[in-house]
């Protein structure tokens, strides 16, 4: 008998050891005589116990945590061929806390089979979203999304289907899907799990925002940082292709979608949209005037729907499973999941799908479980890089778009990034300043002087907290996008909660 | 992620060029095939590309200047890029960072005079739970801390 064994390929796997690990098994099987299959599937997402090895048995399957080369053959020796017990094993996968305490949608069938196998994806009901929009008026596409309630992933949190109407009402023959996948907020990576890990989800996404619009050409704008996603999104829009789930008439419906990865550059600002069309026509990748609107004048000048990776493939359930059923979760406007990724000094990191109006205490506490280093937590940044620095004392805020509004943060892209006690904030608030000024596009005074003149003041042992203040008032109002207008944020949450590590060293000084 | 580095091919760039422009590719796009085919945009492509593009010296220039990617010289024979970012930072990224300068004798952005190694920053991989991270020779590392940044370091000169 053929015993299935799971080992994830995705990026964070492959950095740990992974391909080591499915080799290295493939052999010690073949010495010990015993049939073996493996399948090199996505994350479940589970970042502490990477990489995650299941075997498939009658039982379902039992996952391995943390498993190198050096476990193998003790693992052989052990059984878990049989799914027995060794020191690494977590018990069956489905019965994992960690998994078992969240509610996934979006990433639900992620990392269950190979990412690139459409027969099992559409074996755990794949494509069936896109089967319902096949078969409705653009328009009737458009009122699920109004009814769920869907919310921009990227970060701005706009609602979804004004969007897609505008576009859809936008006269032309040519649109375009764009795809923001240009994920480069630090402690941010569901996008690249997804993209690994279910690639045909958000092609079955992008498809039903094509139908839903009018488009007929899709781009996933890409980050070259990410080289599995590169890989396996180009494998799998091959695949989709060839099973009619993209190109000319597909599935027999008589519409067509075509879709192509584009690779970015390696700059921060092309995450804002118009850099981001900016970049794909070929210029550097410096923000537009807005009106004209995207949707209306976008890329190459044609009507153009810009989404994140997260919202495209939430629309896949909301046509599944229609979009009242999206509205019944989460919490007031916002409404729905957001995989939250938990990042830096944290002891179990990984991806958590949950309803919105969870705190960030549960997701700290509940799933974090302190920090890595075992240090106490100091504070956390959420929603990336133009995101604020929050203390121990708000972490019983709501994980809500406008809860977080009030206490001066954001949701951002859904990643907390944890700080333990040794966190220099005046440091962190002068990175946030030289983040800004290298990634900056230049093309406004505020973000391209205000960040260099941020970073020069609290770089003195004795900063300017005063000329700080003036910069991020110029910076907020002044700046054309959210590089500049938002790096204010982490900066003066940092001064605002931590006063103490802005006034160290002047006492240091004084004496 | 350079593929190859070095060895600049005149009549293989040009190849590269009309081939991107048939499929519709932007300039970018261009610039991408060379830096995935050399390692780098050399001088020489800025003539053709002004050509095929119908842009100024001025614009071809301007987009090779605004992305980190497209580099103008050849990378070393071995490039490690280390994550800067927030989330590598809580867990000892500049440490790993400092120890790396010291022991290779380069700061960020540098290759070594015998061109054995570049040395480069890079802001977020995505391994954000599991850092520090980088690319080494374009695989993902995890985990970097300064000891196994050595490791790592005494593997590429065997």
């Amino acid at each position: 008998m053929t015993t299935r064994i799971f080992i994830p390929a995705d990026m964070l796997a492959i950095a740990l050891g992974a391909d080591d690990v499915a080799i290295t098994i493939a052999n010690v099987a073949k010495s010990r005589g015993e049939k073996v299959e493996i399948i090199r599937n996505g994350s479940r997402g589970l970042c502490w116990a990477e990489p995650l090895v299941e075997v498939e048995t009658k039982a379902g399957r039992m996952a391995y945590g943390n498993i190198t080369m050096n476990d193998v053959s003790g693992l052989f020796i052990s059984g878990f061929l049989q799914g027995k017990k060794h020191e690494k094993c977590l018990g069956l996968t489905e019965n994992i806390p960690y998994l078992k305490a969240q509610e996934r949608y979006i990433f639900k069938t992620c990392g269950l089979y190979d990412p690139c196998d459409i027969a099992a994806y559409e074996s755990h009901d794949g494509f069936s979203g896109l089967r319902v929009a096949l078969g409705l008026k653009p328009d009737a596409i458009i009122d699920q999304v109004q009814t769920s309630g869907l919310r921009g992933r990227g970060g701005a949190g706009f609602p979804a289907a004004i969007k897609w109407r505008t576009v859809l009402g936008a006269k032309g023959p040519q649109k375009y899907i764009l795809c923001n996948a240009d994920e480069g907020d630090s402690g941010t990576y569901s996008d690249r799990l997804i993209m690994e890990g279910d690639p045909f989800r958000l092609i079955e996404g992008m498809t039903i925002a094509g139908l839903a619009t009018g488009a007929r050409e899709g781009i996933i704008y890409l980050r070259s940082e990410y080289p599995v996603s590169i890989r396996v999104l180009e494998k799998a829009i091959i695949i989709a292709t060839q099973n009619n789930w993209l190109g000319k008439d597909i599935q027999g419906s008589g519409k067509d979608f075509t879709l192509t990865v584009f690779v970015g550059g390696g700059s921060y600002v092309c995450g804002e949209e118009t850099a981001l069309m900016e970049s794909v026509e070929g210029k550097r990748g410096i923000v537009r005037s807005k009106p004209p609107l995207p949707a209306l004048e976008g890329l190459h000048g044609k009507p153009t729907l810009i989404n994140n990776v997260i919202t495209l493939c939430a629309t896949a359930d909301i046509l599944a499973k229609g979009g009242q059923w999206h509205a019944g979760l989460g919490m007031g406007r916002s409404t729905g999941t957001l995989p939250f990724q938990l990042a830096g000094d944290v002891k179990f990191g990984g991806l958590i799908e949950l309803p919105f109006g969870r705190s960030l205490r549960e997701l700290l506490e509940g799933f974090g479980g302190g920090t890595r280093s075992g240090l106490p937590v100091k504070v956390i940044q959420v929603g990336g890089p133009l995101g604020a620095y929050l203390p121990p004392s708000l972490y019983d805020t709501p994980l809500d778009y406008e809860a977080m509004t009030a206490i001066g943060a954001g949701i951002g892209h859904g990643g907390i990034v944890v700080f333990n006690e040794t966190t220099d904030m005046r440091q962190q608030a002068r990175y946030a300043f030289e983040f800004c000024a290298h990634e900056s596009c230049g093309k406004c005074t505020p973000c391209r002087i205000g960040s260099v003149r941020g970073a020069e003041a609290l770089a003195s042992d004795t900063p300017d907290l005063t000329l700080v203040d003036d910069l991020c008032e110029v910076m907020v109002d002044g700046s054309a996008c959210a590089m500049g207008s938002m790096t204010p944020i982490p900066v003066k949450s940092a001064i605002l909660h931590f006063p103490d590590d802005f006034a160290e060293k002047q006492n240091v000084a004084a004496k | 992620m350079a593929k190859n580095s070095g060895h600049w091919d005149e009549t293989k760039a040009l190849g590269l060029m009309v081939q991107c422009q048939r499929q519709g590719g932007a300039l970018t796009s261009a610039l991408r095939a060379l830096v995935d085919t050399f390692g780098y945009v050399d001088d020489a492509a800025i003539g053709p590309l002004m050509h095929t593009y119908a842009r100024s010296r001025a614009e071809v220039l301007g987009v090779i200047s605004y992305y980190e990617d497209f580099r103008t010289s050849p990378h070393g024979r071995h490039t490690i890029r280390l994550c800067q970012a927030e989330a590598c930072q809580a867990v000892g990224a500049r440490t790993t960072t400092a120890h790396a300068c010291k022991k290779t004798g380069l700061a960020l952005g540098e290759t070594s005079n015998d061109g054995q190694l570049t040395l480069e920053g890079v802001y977020c991989l995505g391994l954000c739970a599991n850092g520090p991270a980088a690319l080494i020779d374009g695989k993902p590392a995890a985990h970097l801390d300064a000891a196994a940044f050595d490791a790592r370091l005494a593997e590429m000169s065997e």
